[in-house]
């Protein structure tokens, strides 16, 4: 059942197009990754999904109803995290989580409640207190995420959550986002990192010039855009008997040699690994080293789009 | 409604915070207000003290009604020293010798030509070193001369031969409130005493750049993404906006009542009926929010919006008379009516005259009625920027 419906969304300012006729789904509790360059028209999709933003067309659904920059209902159920960090650096922690719980309808016992919650899930009690313009930009992140959780979402958007940070707080910000899509919230995160979506993502759409080029599982996307596999085998003596040995195998669809290096491009590596090794032992040929290299994310995005996703 | 008030107070915490607050109500109007009241200062009630001469050659009913209740009234309370003068000549000598700094000269056949309907006139004759006094001694008898025409024309209106011709025409020679310069009821004539006028000058100024942080936020929230984030909340455009416009009007009256405390206090300035002080505040904070509100809500950005708000603050400001009395504009007098100050500063002088509440209906309504126009194009404008 799909808690997010988006259909035909398109926005334009003036002559340029930031987003056509998009369309996708999230399932409850499914995470949905938007990945694209910057510029893509993830940024302008996901302000329209969070009702900042008005589409010129289509439309956004959220559990079946009909959501828009008007709607309260609907956008009670959303936690956004916008990529910038909105928060008031003049105000500490405590009070900027108490000032964005009261405006999604939290009040009182139930307010403090829910912020200590969100403080320890970020893991800044200790530093609740203190200014936000004291904060690293690490706990900023972190808090500019606590905050989109407040209100108990049923789906979040998040919009580059982790750009700019350190690995250790890019390692935690992903971490507490699984643990909400473990507690079952849906999740829309977009990115321009390949590693962040491969991680944490069910489903992928991937986007480019306001438009969704592809989407589905990452191996559906691997699978969509029919790229192989590679084998890189280091080889010592008898480099030549395994090579023509190699290039007999049905299953190896090009060999190409480069020093002591033999490159193998072929369907499905994990599954034909073991006869690989079995043809190279029989030929008697010395077997430093195996890597198995399969396409990702970012080689499905330079397939589909001829771009690279950090252009 | 809840949301209304927690962005109203989260808005105030932060002014409160960032010293606004200190700076725009109290050091810049009050320590402006002290400045200007020490250079330019002095109470024109009890300080203003012009020489004239008159020279009454007519002798007759309305001349001495001009030199015995207009200027010796004016002798009396200490505005005018008097020296009767016996011609026109003598007139000009201690004009030109500084012995005056004015001289009337009321020619023979005044009262007769005014009862016969014909014109007259008083002769104003002025020192060139003393434009201030000249000045004051032309208004007096322009008040003396309007107010008899006014009269004239009454008896002219009327049947020559009824018994009102009489009634009316005593009137034109007895009626004291004629020839009463101080309770004049053009405006103009009246001012503040200068410890009242420099504090309200520099208040109101000063209004419209403490209305300044408050609207220009708007813009810093949506660079750092605030704006965005209550953008996506439960909340509608109307509220967002509508609490920064109420919590900047707050902040506003808060600046202006202790400014008008505090220079009530040290500089002994005299404010008026508190009720009415109030009322004619809240509109003049109203029309200087309305109006930064509506300059910046066609800025890009809060370096635009800062800029061209105070632009605009400063050029009201000095057109409106706030730093100091403006005098002999012509027909540029106009453009100061354009201005909340002037309407402030009118209020106030009405109000201190004991106009009472009747007189504070028109600044009232014109700051009024500019602050809503303001506020209506602000909202109109800031609320493409938020889901724009």
């Amino acid at each position: 059942m799909a808690l997010l419906e988006v259909e035909k969304l398109s926005k334009s300012y003036g002559s340029n197009t930031a987003v056509a006729e998009v369309g996708f789904h999230i399932d409850k509790g499914e995470t949905y990754g938007l990945l694209g360059p910057n510029g893509a028209g993830k940024s302008t999709t996901i302000s329209i999904i969070a009702g900042v933003l008005k589409a010129d067309s289509g439309s956004v659904r959220i559990d079946g109803q009909e959501h828009g920059v008007s709607n309260a209902a609907t956008k009670g159920q959303i936690g956004f995290v916008p990529q910038e960090l909105a928060l008031y650096p003049d105000l500490n922690a405590w009070d900027n989580l108490m000032f964005f719980a009261r405006l999604y309808g939290l009040s009182g016992a139930k307010a403090r409640s829910r912020c200590g919650e969100i403080l320890e899930i970020i893991d800044l009690t200790d530093r609740a207190k203190e200014n936000v313009s004291t904060f690293s930009g690490g706990m900023s992140r972190r808090l500019n995420i606590g905050v989109g959780m407040l209100n108990r979402p049923r789906l979040l958007i998040l919009d580059e959550p982790a750009v700019g940070v350190d690995a250790q707080s890019r390692n935690a910000i992903l971490e507490s986002i699984q643990r909400q899509a473990a507690d079952g919230v849906s999740v829309l995160y977009t990115t321009h990192y390949m590693e962040e979506a491969e991680r944490l993502c069910d489903r992928v759409g991937i986007i480019d010039s306001g438009r969704i080029q592809a989407e589905g599982t990452q191996r559906e996307l691997i699978s969509q855009v029919g790229e192989d596999d590679t084998i890189v085998l280091s080889l010592g003596g008898g480099k030549d008997r395994a090579v023509r040995a190699l290039k007999e195998l049905s299953e190896v669809r090009e060999v190409s040699v480069e020093g002591s290096e033999v490159r193998l491009l072929l369907k499905d590596a994990r599954s034909v690994i073991a006869r690989i090794l079995e043809v190279v032992t029989a030929s008697e040929a010395v077997l430093r080293s195996v890597e198995v290299q399969e396409p990702d994310l970012e080689a499905v995005f330079l397939h589909l789009t001829g771009k690279a996703l950090r252009e | 409604m809840s949301a209304f008030f927690t962005l109203v107070l989260k808005d105030l915490r932060q002014r409160l915070k960032d010293g606004t607050l200190l700076v725009f109500a109290i050091v810049l109007p009050l320590g402006l207000a002290f400045l200007l009241n020490m250079l330019l200062g002095g109470d024109p009630e009890t300080e203003f003290t012009a020489h004239y001469g008159v020279s009454d050659l007519d002798g007759g009913e309305l001349s001495s009604l001009f030199v015995d209740e207009v200027l010796e009234s004016l002798e009396e309370e200490g505005i005018v020293e008097l020296t009767t003068l016996s011609s026109e000549d003598e007139a000009n000598e201690a004009v030109d010798s500084g012995d005056v700094s004015a001289a009337f000269v009321i020619p023979e056949g005044f009262t007769e030509a005014l009862r016969n309907d014909e014109s007259a006139e008083i002769r104003v004759i002025g020192d060139v070193d003393s434009p201030e006094e000249v000045e004051v001694a032309v208004g007096i008898a322009e008040a003396f001369a309007s107010e008899h025409h006014r009269v004239q024309l009454a008896v002219l209106t009327t049947d020559p031969s009824s018994e009102e011709e009489a009634t009316l025409t005593e009137q034109a020679a007895g009626h004291p409130t004629a020839v009463r310069v101080v309770e004049d009821t053009d405006v103009d004539r009246r001012q503040l005493d200068s410890s009242t006028y420099y504090a309200a000058g520099a208040a109101v100024f000063f209004l419209f750049f403490a209305a300044m942080p408050g609207v220009v936020s708007l813009f810093e929230d949506r660079r750092t993404g605030t704006l965005v984030r209550l953008a996506a909340a439960p909340i509608g455009t109307f509220t967002i906006l509508m609490a920064r416009l109420a919590s900047t009007l707050l902040f506003g009256l808060v600046s202006m009542g202790l400014v008008i405390t505090v220079s009530t206090l040290t500089f002994g300035a005299r404010w008026g009926d508190p009720l009415g002080v109030t009322a004619l505040t809240v509109a003049a904070v109203l029309a200087a929010v309305g109006i930064v509100s509506a300059v910046a809500g066609f800025a890009d950005n809060s370096e635009q919006a800062t800029n061209w708000s105070t632009v605009v603050a400063l050029l009201l400001g000095l057109m409106g008379g706030a730093l100091f009395p403006l005098a002999n504009l012509g027909p540029w007098a106009a453009l100061t009516y354009v201005t909340p100050h002037y309407w402030f500063l009118r209020g106030l002088t009405d109000l201190t005259a004991g106009g009472g509440a009747v007189s504070l209906l028109l600044p009232i309504g014109v700051l009024s009625a500019m602050g809503v126009a303001g506020v209506a194009v602000a909202l109109n404008r800031m609320g493409r920027m938020l889901h724009a």
